[in-house]
């Protein structure tokens, strides 16, 4: 066929043969890619899953999701996140109808994706043995989910150790592209510094330049890395730090440590815990009038932690998301993955589905843009730095450290009266673009590791 | 340096915490005692306790209802956890009775995950409770000094329960030796139902009340099931003294470390336990050679 082409194009260009060249090689493209895919996969070398994985009709990922534990609230969004995904890339709708390398097809060059939900506990001990159980008894060709840093990097490295594609779940940690970043991660959440830095501007603004901060900060990677790159920005805005509380991971009463912060003299309380701790100490920090004398600022406010706490204590609370559905009015593919969330599941979808549902569909992209499952093709395509369109507008992996490149939304909360609907929680004061907020290359000693 | 008023406020807040804990790790510690079972369901227990309240506090909008409809659950639920399930385990080596326990204090905790889901739930601070209260030299909430009255009013009922009762003179002849008092005649099995429901209840009783502090999740009684085990250990296996002075010990712990370095509050609490099973390894309380 391919030779019948090439004649035909020898002959001259005519009107004609023009046309029909081009109806021909459309044709070509139009093909059955899982025929491509088999024809290609034989010049590449056997690695990690591959091929293996990717030789039935059909392709398996490996999902690692806090069902249970602390984290189970975010845990589940993250899993109708996923499972919406798939939905649509196996279906061609939703966002995959509306990306240029997915539309008009079905499943991910032509094989259907199937996926099996492991509980990880919010436990990176748990992960690693839910995703170690898929990469070798279901041969996955890309591994998923989490709602937490710890476990995100204990993921990107079992990754990089079993050469599978990694697209980290939700995970705000400097480290997971950082120190601890790897050549087989991808992480599409913005980064402690990016959250900090978008947000110091607009609180600095909006609460003013000369404050007084007291931090209360959980005692793992996110939480230093959040204080630090926090701090770092709001001090070259002119606050001062005047209270660096530091706490148990899990704490369930948290007044010893709330009375350090009411007794720290500070005009701003910066709350960093996150999920469930994040709730308790909110709602303590309330019954302790520290919320009467003390603006709250969360830079990255937990996905039902509004919810949760209520407008009556979230009102005023200055902080950053990696996506609130609200964004839907300013994005059309946004918009479509928020209606479909919403139909499918009688509710609006938290950030953590959506880095499920973006991260799915930027690896089914790469896939087929690579036109293989070969694993350092794909991770070439995700590093190519080549600009989608997404929910968050144009977006790209950076090729030195695999972070997202993509606007991060700065919010306040909504009081009561100035809800118009019962999940209409944030006001989005801003919308930072990502190329302004990135870390200069190489500020958290991202080394990432060989392709093979 | 931690100024004078931070001092005492802290030393407040760690008799406040240790009330609390105390009242959780009694109910562990007459069950650990009488029955000879260490309770793992202890927290998921206080769970329960907490969702119920929860629930009837959402429904009548009345706390002391909440209150007694989450014990008085928890000490239905106790019983038939005892007749069906604990009773069979007596006989049965510690491990059994652990590794059992642990298993039935998941299958609660995910079974309210499954009916609740795992969103925390907030339950309102009772209007009478609601605001601060300045003491002088601190200012406090007032729910948390209402807890703090209403804690040491049971504890003091539960002494006299287990002090001035026969029923309590029969469960404390169950603590020192089981068999001379089932030889004597009294019907043994029927009083371990009873401790076992009534430690459950205090479990249940704790939750709800604590309730309006924390937030309300399935997993919301792990660390109190750590923390009161601690608790127990400290103060002596078994020992209801011991459980009240090993709560106001672990809670001041906590408080006065964090007002130094909060990160190392439950690393230091910990470390006293160890210094505790090295010096006095039946615990401050507890009788040397008690099972």
């Amino acid at each position: 066929m391919s030779n019948q082409k090439d004649n035909r194009v020898r002959r001259g260009v005519s009107r004609r043969s023009f046309i029909k060249t081009g109806l021909g090689t459309a044709g070509a493209l139009m093909l059955p890619s899982a025929f491509l895919n088999s024809a290609w996969a034989k010049d590449y070398p056997s690695l990690g899953t591959f091929p293996a994985g990717a030789s039935g009709d059909s392709v398996f990922v490996g999902l690692s999701i806090p069902l249970t534990g602390a984290y189970s609230a975010t845990g589940q969004d993250e899993k109708h996140g996923y499972e919406l995904a798939f939905e649509h890339i196996n279906a061609g709708t939703g966002m995959a109808a509306m990306m240029d390398s997915l539309k008009g097809s079905q499943g991910v060059l032509g094989k259907k994706v199937e996926y099996g939900i492991g509980d990880s506990e919010t436990n990176p001990n748990s992960a690693v043995q839910v995703q170690t159980h898929f990469i070798h008894d279901k041969n996955a060709i890309m591994i998923s989910g989490c709602s937490s840093s710890a476990v995100a990097i204990a993921i990107e490295k079992l990754a990089q150790r079993e050469k599978v594609l990694n697209m980290v779940g939700a995970s705000g940690s400097n480290d997971t592209t950082g120190k601890d970043c790897q050549r087989y991660g991808f992480r599409s959440q913005p980064s402690a510094y990016m959250a900090g830095k978008a947000l110091a501007p607009v609180v600095a603004k909006e609460i003013g330049k000369n404050v007084k901060v007291a931090y209360l900060v959980p005692d793992y990677t996110y939480g230093h890395t959040v204080f630090n790159s926090t701090q770092k920005f709001t001090e070259q805005q002119g606050w001062k730090t005047v209270s660096k509380v530091v706490v148990p991971v899990g704490a369930s009463d948290y007044s010893s440590y709330l009375l350090n912060i009411a007794n720290s003299g500070a005009d701003v309380f910066v709350n960093v815990c996150f999920g469930n701790d994040s709730v308790a100490s909110s709602k303590q920090a309330q019954q302790f009038g520290i919320l009467d004398k003390m603006k709250m600022v969360v830079p990255n406010i937990s996905p039902f932690q509004a919810s949760e706490l209520g407008a009556d204590i979230m009102a005023g609370v200055y902080g950053t998301l990696d996506f609130w559905w609200t964004m839907a009015q300013r994005n059309e593919y946004a918009k479509t993955f928020v209606d479909a969330f919403d139909k499918k599941y009688g509710k609006k979808p938290r950030w953590t589905a959506h880095i499920a549902y973006l991260q799915s569909m930027m690896w089914a992209d790469a896939v087929t843009r690579a036109g293989t499952f070969y694993p350092p093709e794909v991770i070439k395509t995700l590093e190519s730095g080549k600009r989608i369109p997404s929910t968050l507008g144009e977006v790209y992996y950076r090729a030195e450290d695999h972070q997202m490149v993509r606007e991060v939304p700065v919010v306040r909360g909504k009081s009561k009266s100035e809800m118009r609907s019962p999940e209409d929680y944030f006001e989005i004061v801003g919308v930072t673009p990502g190329e302004t907020v990135m870390p200069p290359k190489g500020t958290f000693g991202c080394s990432l590791g060989g392709y093979t | 340096m931690p100024n004078l008023s931070l001092f005492l406020a802290q030393l407040f807040n760690g008799l406040a915490l240790g009330t609390l804990l105390a009242l959780i790790s009694t109910g562990l510690t007459i069950i650990l005692g009488t029955l000879g079972v260490l309770n793992f369901a202890h927290g998921a227990l206080f769970m329960v306790g907490a969702y119920v309240g929860y629930t009837v506090m959402q429904a009548t909008h009345s706390f002391v209802l909440a209150v007694a409809c989450g014990a008085l659950f928890v000490l239905v639920l106790g019983v038939v956890i005892e007749r069906g399930l604990i009773r069979l385990y007596y006989e049965r080596p510690p491990e059994d009775q652990i590794l059992m326990t642990f298993g039935l204090s998941i299958v609660i905790v995910e079974t309210v995950r499954l009916i609740f889901t795992g969103i925390s739930q907030r339950m309102a601070v009772p209007d009478w409770g609601s605001g601060i209260f300045n003491l002088g030299f601190m200012i406090y909430p007032k729910y948390r000094l209402i807890v703090m009255i209403i804690v040491v009013v049971t504890l003091l009922v539960l002494y006299l329960v287990l002090y001035r009762t026969r029923l309590g003179l029969v469960v404390r002849a169950g603590i020192e030796d089981q068999r001379i008092v089932g030889m004597l005649g009294l019907n043994v099995q029927r009083t371990f139902m009873v401790v076992f429901g009534l430690g459950a209840m205090a479990a249940g009783y704790a939750g709800v009340i604590d309730a309006p502090i924390v937030s309300v999740t399935p997993d919301m009684g792990q660390t109190v099931l750590v923390e009161s085990f601690v608790v127990v250990v400290i103060g002596g296996l078994g020992s209801f003294p011991g459980a009240i002075l090993g709560g106001v010990i672990a809670g001041e712990i906590i408080s006065l470390t964090s007002m130094f370095n909060p990160a190392y509050s439950q690393v230091m609490l910990y470390f006293v336990m160890a210094l505790v099973l090295v010096l006095r390894p039946q615990g401050l309380f507890g009788q040397e050679g008690r099972e």
